[in-house]
């Protein structure tokens, strides 16, 4: 028998609701899926009193075609939904292929868009049982006082490990979110802060509602990732590109990583790919300053550098050939 | 502790049940159900030994909550069998020695007949694909594909 914390459990039909629901409830925490609370619930990570389960608040659940071109997915939307969309796997590869490699079949079954992307940030000293963690006084993360991936410094570096994200922000991506406060919305990219200890910028009782992507119409786009097994694992690096093909040059590309920084990293600098025939190496030459994994996962840094930039040399040369 | 009443159907049988909000569904199934053919083999949805059909689509049982069942068909290894008689699926792993110590084997069989509701003659890769969550430490997962491709066959067993 699985002792779990005591907790209550909402289940709102709104959105409304949903946000009502929090802030009437000390120590509350959204849960859709669960594939990822879950676990860290049973492993005595987080212990909230209170869940408020968005899994029955049916507006969050659509996938709708904008009349601008672009699309609108719900929150709600389970990843085994947004893979098999027909308009998402036609005009949006990078997004489809993302999505059918998120963890395995019975976790995309119920695993959703807005849990992927508020995705807990992962480290091998954190990931794990609470007797595992006692034994080590704990990290800095959660209880204790020391980061032991970078023990002389004060921050965490836990890499945000969700592949759903880099997807959405090569389509310029922009979030919704409802909250106490009423509603917002802003572009994923500016979502999270490189902080593996708060990595998401969402004010408390605030929730995802929904992603929206621009038109696909003139991008190639695809996603790769590298994972210790392959049926099953979280990125050890993770990139999507989204490009343009003018003749021999690029007209235009668009790059992000998951996997290696505390936050998806959305790739600067790429406008000088721009000028003259499409050089990959001019692409590689970017990620040294931009893409820095810390010893967070049981295979190396240098590992996880020389992965993201092979994933990245071979995904932007097959785009660019397919184009 | 929160409580509440749980009406579900499980194994083809309505029931109803008092269960804790905290409580997991494989937690309700082996302790409150007695139905202690679903295993828990890791400890956070890594597995798949606790594998079971909710309405008909295989879902962790480690990572979901009882109460959120409520009005669904829940299908465990237990109800594979009919009148005393093994499934096809069932049978197949028995003869293709898809099971060894067996730990994994009731999840096994729920992901899988959970693939052939939907696609009742899977190539080795779409079976693959639908067992990627399911860790075998005995077999070599060479049998496992064995049985369920022996299952999915017409030939006699
Ligand atoms: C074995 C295993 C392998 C995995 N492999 C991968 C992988 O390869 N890639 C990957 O990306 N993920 C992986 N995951 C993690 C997880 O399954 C997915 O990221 C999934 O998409 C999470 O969605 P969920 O709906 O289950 O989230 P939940 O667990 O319900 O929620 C996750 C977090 O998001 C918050 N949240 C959920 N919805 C909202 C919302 N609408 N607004 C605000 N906050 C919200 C929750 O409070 C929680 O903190 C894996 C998990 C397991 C157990
Ligand atoms: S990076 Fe450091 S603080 Fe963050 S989870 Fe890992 S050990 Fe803990
Ligand atoms: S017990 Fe391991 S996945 Fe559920
Ligand atoms: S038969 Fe022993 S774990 Fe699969």
């Amino acid at each position: 028998m699985e002792y779990l914390p005591d907790f209550k459990v909402v289940r709102p039909a709104t959105v409304q609701q949903a946000v009502a629901a929090y802030a009437a409830h000390a120590d509350a925490r959204y849960i859709a899926g669960g594939t990822d609370l879950m676990v860290n619930v049973r492993r005595g990570i987080v212990a909230p009193q209170t869940l408020i389960d968005i899994g029955g608040v049916a507006e969050i659940t659509a996938i709708d075609a904008q009349q601008n071109g672009g699309v609108r997915i719900g929150a709600g939307v389970t990843l085994n939904e947004l893979a098999a969309h027909g308009l998402i796997a036609k005009e949006y590869p990078a997004i489809a292929e993302a999505a059918r490699q998120v963890a395995a079949p019975t976790h995309r079954q119920v695993a959703t868009v807005g849990g992927n992307l508020c995705l807990d940030t992962r480290c091998l000293y954190y990931n794990q049982s609470e007797w595992w963690r006692v034994s080590n006084n704990y990290c800095l993360k959660n209880k204790g006082e020391v980061c032991h991936v970078a023990p002389s410094g004060s921050r965490c570096f836990a890499a945000f490990s969700g592949d759903l994200a880099p997807a959405l922000m090569v389509f310029d991506a922009e979030v919704e979110i409802s909250g106490p406060n009423g509603v917002r919305s802003l572009p994923l990219s500016e979502m999270y802060n490189d902080d593996g200890a708060a990595h998401l910028k969402l004010e408390k009782g605030e929730m995802l509602t929904a992603v929206i992507i621009k038109s696909g119409d003139g991008w190639r786009s695809g996603y790769a990732k590298a994972r210790v097994r392959g049926s099953i694992d979280f990125p050890l690096a993770g990139v999507a590109i989204a490009l343009k093909r003018q003749g021999d040059r690029l007209s235009d590309i668009r790059v992000a990583f998951t996997g290696t920084n505390s936050y998806p990293v959305m790739l600067r600098k790429t406008e000088g790919l721009l000028q003259g025939p499409f050089d990959v190496d001019a692409l590689t030459a970017l990620l040294p300053k931009q893409i820095t994994p810390m010893p967070s996962t049981f295979y190396p840094p240098g590992y996880r550098r020389k992965v993201a930039a092979n994933l990245t040399r071979a995904l932007a040369r097959r785009l660019f050939e397919e184009s | 502790m929160s409580k509440s009443m749980l009406r579900l159907n499980l194994n083809g049988q309505n029931g109803e049940y008092a269960v804790a909000d905290n409580m997991l569904l494989i937690d309700f199934l082996r302790e409150v159900a007695h139905l202690t053919g679903t295993k828990m083999g890791c400890d956070g949805g890594e597995c798949g030994a606790c594998t079971v059909l909710i309405d008909g689509r295989p879902q962790l049982s480690c990572l979901t909550l009882a109460a959120s069942c409520a009005g669904r068909h829940v299908e465990t290894v237990e109800g594979c069998a009919q009148g005393g008689r093994l499934s096809r699926l069932q049978r197949a792993f028995n003869e293709k020695l898809g099971s060894q110590c067996g730990y994994c084997t009731p999840g096994m069989i729920m992901a899988a007949e959970g693939l052939l509701r939907t696609n009742p003659h899977p190539t080795d890769s779409e079976t693959q694909e639908a067992l990627g969550g399911n860790i075998c430490r005995c077999t070599g997962y060479v049998k496992i594909i064995e049985s369920v491709r022996a299952a999915a066959s017409g030939e006699p067993l």
